[in-house]
């Protein structure tokens, strides 16, 4: 897995970010040691006599100083310049290619895979699928409040605000799983709203777009079919959707296929059995503020509906 | 009426003593709530606001504890939140801002020459509503109800449906209280410099740190409106129903960024602006040199000025502008680096030559030089849209701006503090224990700002409470956990240096840095007068060219009076009565602060509260027969 960082770039757009970067902090880090070096200079320097400069060495100070504003400027403008040409190289949204939905919520991501064909819409949470070489459009909205969407190893950042719409292509070199998180503040558990992108070969990504259309087969025995009923006769269905059941709520993420996940509640915990447990027996104590409640649920309860969900593959 | 009595009817000491009789007040409960002393008021208000900087200080250690390992419990998110909007709240509106814009509330009128400042009781009733504005603010805090939505307060975030309680209720208003002083300062010191300024003081023998607090009150009185009438906006959607930010409605959810950004930025050189006038005014002295550059120097603060109003955008690159419009603040962002490096440029000229003399406040500028430029640097790289995007919201923003912030105007701060407090006081602090200071503050400080560059670039967000242990930044946050705590430790360091100074007697002399400006002609600390008699300059450093100062003669010996100038050529126009001390500033602000506390319950107190506050500016300006009041 590659972990977030904007200096470990994955495709062609965040290298050149890279590289803009590292042009722009080698010339900053010269110009400060230039700087601190005049400094230590003046510092070390015994003086002249008197409390203004004779007028020749005015002159020659003015020459200076003037000289190093223009130089000032001169940088300035080439730094301009290459901040434009990066911004230029970026491709604008094209909507022909793959379109992803991404709405984000207080305090996870909703994924839906546009299609103009009913059929194909595909709807999942915190975790995007992309075929690698391929530009895909982001398509940013948010409901609640503003969130940012930023995985740094792809692309730089973007804000998702309420009643506007905004644009994102992300387009991995090679297959693997770059993090991500929300990077605007949006209330008490913005440190836990992390996505994850995986980048996969053509082939395998049409596989999982195949299957992840799928509805999940509902279990027909054991402690799977009794957490089924559980999910849909207690409270979990009236946010939750599971595609394959009569689970259809709206406001809490898609569950469909949750069990193929790679953590639940937004990348706060690794999707184990265990792990699902505890976020079960009390959300607020691993996640404190989200919008779960804590339904009471016996042991045996509960690990029925672990075992119902971690089969949903 | 007895005949007037004029100075040049009386001996020097005789006019002394009278008019130290006339301008002292009161040493009673009464007088301290009605003093309009431009310097008491001006000591009360750098005091008020360094408390502030001891509790947004302690706040952002809690935040740091809470962040220095991987997923902590020190604090839960609801808390954690609360610290890191008290933390920017108190450090922007009620730290930095009027710690800068109020140090000029007791120097401006000694560095210019004159008795007080043009409006005093104006200026007492701005440090009672600045006062009560932030006591609001930490008593709602410490009864759980601080403000959690950002010192931006971002809508939705901040509004009806997302902002719970009254706690950004609570900040709106502490914005209200702020910007009412900050307005009153800002008014009180243009009229100062502009009418004030001793005679001969022409606009090119002004002090530099007298230019930086003109400009930078120009500017605070073009930009405050912008936030003043958002928050104001804002507390209308969440009290009365309206829908300005309401998108669901119709309403904007960026037009709150624009209005709170259009103030916001320049509100960062309200900060750094007179932070330039302060490290101007302390290396002439520790030079021994006459500044490099003046006029640049005063064009560059102009420049600044100017500049600052169009790059609000910068805040913003990352909510899907148009792309051609980003890149118009891209380069207007990096234009405001061409005058900041024209001042260092000719500071660094002006250090050249100089026999320099190492005493505390000339080492926090050289901190200053050595910090600031680090941050000025990486405010070029923000500038740029493609890095923005990358870094925007990340901790590599959080290093650039308190490399700014702190290294651009907390260094010349402390500079100044230790430079000008035998003027404040009329005691040395001790010089061994200011390098220590100083060294203690650069160490605990590029220890505690430093990694976060590297941290924002790997990909740490601001404002979580905590993050897993599998991020890898664990070490980084330990580091600068530590360097916060040095760094506090050498506020320490200065608040023993100044309660130790403070014990001792006052023996400061009147100019112990033997410097040239003003300010060091009277005694320190000044007598109530300032001046026995208005001193006349004909340099930008008399103190050094003309050490008898040449003095105006003819103004009243029994009564407060001040002499009022041209504005360009500062040749004397007329002498003008100043008032005597009034409890009425305190009372108007009084029941100003109550009308707006109970608008955060009900829009009716601002109606209810027309009447109180009628009554006590019909007291206000009710006259007293003072003798003031003839001419």
């Amino acid at each position: 897995m590659n972990w977030q960082s904007a200096l470990d770039p994955h495709s062609a757009n965040a290298r050149h970010l890279a590289d803009l970067f590292w042009f722009f902090t080698a010339l900053c880090a010269a110009i400060w040691l230039l700087v601190v070096a005049a400094l230590l200079r003046a510092i070390r320097h015994p003086g002249l006599a008197g409390e203004q400069d004779p007028p020749e060495r005015q002159l020659r100070k003015s020459r200076i100083v003037g000289a190093l504003t223009a130089l000032t400027v001169l940088i300035l403008v080439v730094f301009t310049a290459a901040s434009f040409y990066t911004t230029r190289s970026f491709a604008w949204p094209d909507m022909n290619t793959l379109r992803i939905k991404v709405t984000g919520q207080q305090w996870w991501w909703q994924v839906e895979y546009r299609n103009h064909d009913a059929s194909q819409v595909l709807t999942t949470a915190n975790e995007i699928h992309i075929p690698v070489g391929r530009p895909v459009t982001l398509e940013l909205h948010a409901t609640d409040v503003i969130h940012s969407f930023w995985v740094p190893d792809l692309m730089g950042k973007q804000d998702l605000i309420p009643g506007r719409t905004n644009y994102l292509t992300l387009q991995a070199d090679h297959a693997g799983v770059y993090r991500g998180q929300c990077a605007e503040f949006c209330g008490l558990e913005h440190a836990r709203m992390a996505i994850w992108v995986f980048a996969q070969e053509p082939s395998a990504f049409e596989a999982w777009r195949r299957h992840a259309l799928m509805p999940n087969t509902m279990p027909d025995g054991g402690a799977a079919a009794k957490g089924a009923y559980i999910f849909v006769h207690r409270q979990c269905a009236s946010c939750h959707a599971i595609n394959g059941s009569d689970a259809a709520g709206q406001t809490g993420p898609d569950l469909t296929h949750f069990g193929a996940r790679a953590t639940i509640a937004a990348g706060t915990l690794h999707n184990t059995a265990a792990n699902l447990d505890r976020w079960l027996a009390d959300p607020q104590a691993v996640k404190p503020g989200a919008n779960m409640p804590k339904v009471d649920l016996s042991a045996p309860d509960r690990a029925a509906l672990v075992a119902f969900l971690e089969g949903l593959k | 009426m007895s005949a007037p009595l004029l100075d040049t009817d009386l001996a020097p000491a005789e006019v002394s003593a009278r008019l130290e009789a006339v301008w002292s007040e009161p040493k009673t409960l009464w007088g301290w709530f009605a003093t309009v002393d431009h310097k008491k008021i001006g000591r009360r208000y750098v005091v008020t606001a360094l408390i502030f900087l001891l509790l947004g200080g302690l706040a952002a250690l809690v935040m740091r504890a809470q962040l220095g390992t991987p997923d902590n419990h020190l604090v839960g998110p609801d808390v954690y939140n609360q610290l890191f909007t008290m933390h920017g709240s108190t450090m922007m509106f009620l730290f930095a801002v009027p710690v800068m814009e109020t140090l000029g509330v007791y120097l401006v009128p000694l560095m210019i020459g004159t008795r007080t400042v043009a409006f005093p009781r104006l200026n007492a009733f701005s440090y009672w509503v600045y006062l009560f504005g932030g006591a609001m603010l930490w008593i709602a805090f410490f009864v759980n109800s601080g403000p959690d939505a950002g010192w931006f307060s971002y809508v939705p975030l901040a509004g009806p449906q997302y902002g719970i309680g009254k706690r950004s209720d609570i900040w709106a208003q502490m914005i209200t209280y702020t910007e009412l002083s900050g307005l009153a300062v800002a008014v009180n010191t243009i009229v100062t410099v502009f009418k004030m300024r001793c005679p001969g003081m022409s606009i090119d023998r002004i002090p530099l740190f007298v230019w930086a607090q003109l400009v930078t009150a120009f500017m605070i009185v073009f930009a405050m409106p912008a936030v003043m009438v958002s928050s104001t906006m804002l507390i209308c959607d969440r009290l009365v129903g309206t829908h300005f930010f309401n998108w669901a409605e119709g309403g904007d959810v960026l037009l709150w960024q624009h209005l709170f950004w259009f103030f916001g930025h320049p509100e960062v050189y309200f900060i750094f602006l007179p932070a330039t006038g302060i490290v101007s005014a302390i290396i002439v002295p520790f030079a021994r040199r006459k500044m490099f550059g003046y006029s640049v120097l005063v064009l560059a603060l102009f420049a600044t000025g100017f500049l600052a109003f169009g790059l609000w955008v910068h805040h913003m690159f990352v909510t899907g502008l148009p792309r051609l419009g980003e890149s118009f603040f891209t380069a207007s962002s990096m234009a405001v680096a061409v005058p900041s490096g024209m001042q260092i440029f000719c500071w660094i000229a002006t250090l050249w030559d100089g026999r320099l003399r190492f005493a505390t406040p000339l080492l926090f500028v050289f901190g200053f030089i050595f910090n600031f430029v680090a941050g000025g640097l990486t405010g070029v790289m923000v500038a740029s849209v493609p890095i923005d995007t990358q870094v925007h919201d990340t901790y590599f923003v959080v290093a650039h701006f308190h490399y700014v912030l702190v290294g651009g105007a907390v260094f010349p701060l402390l500079g100044g503090i230790y430079y000008w407090f035998p003027k404040f006081y009329g005691r040395m602090l001790d010089e061994r224990m200011g390098k220590w200071n100083f060294w203690l503050a650069m160490v605990g400080f590029n220890l505690a700002f430093f990694p976060m560059h590297i941290l924002g670039l790997m990909g740490m967000p601001r404002r979580i409470y905590t993050y897993p242990a599998e991020m890898g930044w664990g070490g980084m946050n330990l580091a600068s956990t530590i360097g916060a705590f040095l760094f506090a430790a050498s506020f320490a360091l200065l608040a023993v240096n100044i309660v130790r100074a403070l014990r001792r007697a006052p023996g400061a002399p009147a100019n112990p840095w033997d410097a040239g400006s003003l300010e060091w002609a009277p005694a320190s600390p000044p007598p109530p007068h300032n001046f026995t008699f208005t001193p006349v300059v004909a340099s930008r450093e008399p103190l050094w060219d003309t050490p008898e100062l040449p003095v105006t003669t003819g103004l009243h010996a029994d009564r407060r009076e001040t002499v009022i100038t041209s504005l360009v050529e500062a040749e004397p126009q007329m002498c003008e009565s100043s008032p005597p001390p009034s409890i009425w500033p305190f009372v108007a602000a009084l029941v100003i602060s109550v009308t707006l506390l109970g608008s955060i319950f009900t829009p009716w107190a601002l109606v209810w509260g027309l009447v109180p506050v009628g009554i006590t500016l019909i007291g206000w300006f009710w006259p007293k027969g003072a003798k003031e009041e003839e001419s």
